[in-house]
């Protein structure tokens, strides 16, 4: 029997095998996506409540989705049209959409620890959305489902991770979740998104390494993984566009350095020709758009591990936090 | 919860009799396997299903095509169900759509865990007829449905729980009446 999870908040505390065990879980749901009929009733008279501080078009419809077919109703919050711009603080607007009684509340935020601090302000399970550049708890345990269906385990692979690793969460999780299953983490990316603290962010045990060039950073590697690149964070005379292109870009020739079948994951969106070069992006060793698919598997495993069950089933998180 | 076990109700020779007998009366009531699918409703219905299929072998010389149902998220009760259940996957490796299905299950009681398999079941298509066998049906209905081949029926009450244990789950053969205690 596994320990019943009240949030998720993040990947880094979970054990393996309570990230196998969502893992499990969230095989059957993938499967409901190959029926002719995708909606089911297990949670009927739940309601998802959304609350979005930061724009996001694919996280915030594979939620819906996920609840959608799950049979919950959704709530959504969007920052553009929030009182939030009328300068109300984060507590009073996630106390206001609380008092509408979701069952739960899935968020995001641009500030680390957002989705942590709410969650122990509110008796409600919160599942983090993205934070910062904290964590992305849902992508890391989507990454994996991924690895795991194309490749049959999570265990001892060689890992790169190419682009700006310092301001992504994604990275983050990822990080985390597959050093806990023994994979070997190289990451790349222009020095000033590389800094050296990333080596220790999992632990002493865990293998992190820093390697500046690209075609060493995939000699060996069994999965790639490439983030998207904001172009903002590009600019003259650190590194231009074109500079990163020719130094990052994911190309077929580079591909070849890594063990052949390697698997490429992005977690979207994709800009072709600047990250990742289309026929990459499209070739047999891309799994972004399963990628897709197994997120909207994750959530609904999520959803229905966190709000599937009875009141009665949840008791230390409702004794606690009450009179906050 | 502390159970006392009262009596046995079937051996492991009963229970493969009984078995063998439900693969005859299927067949002879339906005219032979044409059409025919079997899906065992997880976890007990699902080895009693393929043994019915595979005594169906030596009387019809073909293979009765077997799928496995997890109604889980179909319940009706998730909420009040204390331990969070584990989730496996359904895998029914035919289209089921103008088929005859046996839905084969090893207790038949309230009638609930029929009702959300037959829900799961009609997520994947529209078959044409869908019945129902059991090992035991023990009574107590709360919906209207009722089972089409019957190994047994035993006259329970309310305090009393059938617990039928399968070599391929339970590493033992036999099925006891067993009383809840307070």
């Amino acid at each position: 029997m596994h320990e019943r999870f009240n949030d998720l908040l993040s990947i880094e505390p979970l054990q393996a095998a309570e990230i196998a065990f969502l893992l499990d879980q969230s095989v059957p749901f993938l499967e409901i996506q190959r029926h002719p009929l995708k909606k089911l009733a297990t949670l009927r008279g739940k309601t998802v409540g959304l609350a979005f501080f930061e724009s996001s078009t694919r996280t915030r419809i594979s939620f819906t989705t996920a609840a959608s077919r799950l049979g919950a109703d959704v709530m959504q919050l969007q920052a553009e049209s929030s009182s939030l711009k009328k300068g109300e603080s984060l507590l009073d607007t996630v106390r206001t959409l609380d008092a509408m009684k979701p069952d739960c509340i899935v968020m995001r935020h641009a500030s680390s620890g957002a989705p942590e601090f709410v969650a122990s302000r509110l008796d409600i399970p919160v599942i983090n959305a993205g934070d910062g550049a904290h964590e992305h708890p849902t992508q890391g345990l989507l990454d994996a489902l991924t690895i795991r269906e194309r490749l049959g385990r999570l265990e001892g692979w060689n890992v790169t991770i190419i682009g700006d690793i310092l301001h992504s969460r994604v990275a983050r999780s990822n990080i985390h979740l597959l050093t806990k299953f023994g994979c070997r983490i190289t990451l790349c990316g222009p020095a000033m998104w590389l800094p050296r603290e990333l080596e220790n962010l999992a632990g002493e045990r865990a293998s992190i390494r820093r390697v500046a060039n690209v075609e060493e950073a995939l000699s060996g590697a069994d999965i790639v993984m490439v983030l998207r690149v904001q172009q903002e964070r590009l600019h003259e005379p650190a590194l231009s566009l074109d500079d990163y292109i020719l130094l990052y870009q994911l190309t077929p020739e580079r591909l070849r350095l890594a063990r052949p079948e390697a698997l490429v994951l992005h977690p979207g969106p994709m800009i072709r020709g600047l990250e990742i070069d289309p026929v990459v992006a499209d070739g047999s060793q891309s799994c972004v758009l399963e990628q897709v698919t197994n997120g909207l598997a994750v959530r609904m495993a999520i959803l229905f591990e966190l709000i599937g069950r009875g009141p009665d089933a949840n008791p230390e998180k409702d004794s606690s936090h009450v009179a906050s | 919860m502390p159970t006392l076990e009262k009596s046995q109700l079937m051996s492991a020779t009963e229970i493969d009799r009984t078995l063998q007998r439900l693969a005859h009366e299927i067949i002879e009531r339906r005219g032979g396997t044409v059409n025919l699918a079997l899906i065992g409703i997880r976890r007990r219905g699902v080895p009693l299903a393929q043994r019915i299929a595979r005594a169906m072998r030596p009387i019809d010389g073909v293979d009765v095509p077997v799928g496995t149902i997890d109604i889980t998220l179909y319940r009706d009760d998730l909420s009040t169900v204390a331990p969070q259940p584990v989730l496996h996957s359904s895998e029914i490796p035919f289209n089921v759509d103008d088929k005859d299905l046996i839905l084969v299950d090893d207790v038949l009681y309230t009638g609930r865990t029929i009702r959300a398999a037959m829900n799961g079941l009609f997520d994947l298509g529209r078959p044409r007829r869908v019945q129902l066998c059991v090992l035991i049906d023990r009574g107590h209905r709360e919906l209207p449905i009722e089972a089409a081949f019957i190994g047994r029926k035993v006259q329970t009450s309310d305090t009393e729980i059938i617990e039928v244990r399968l070599n391929e789950v339970d590493q033992e053969e036999r099925v006891m009446l067993v009383e809840r205690t307070p």
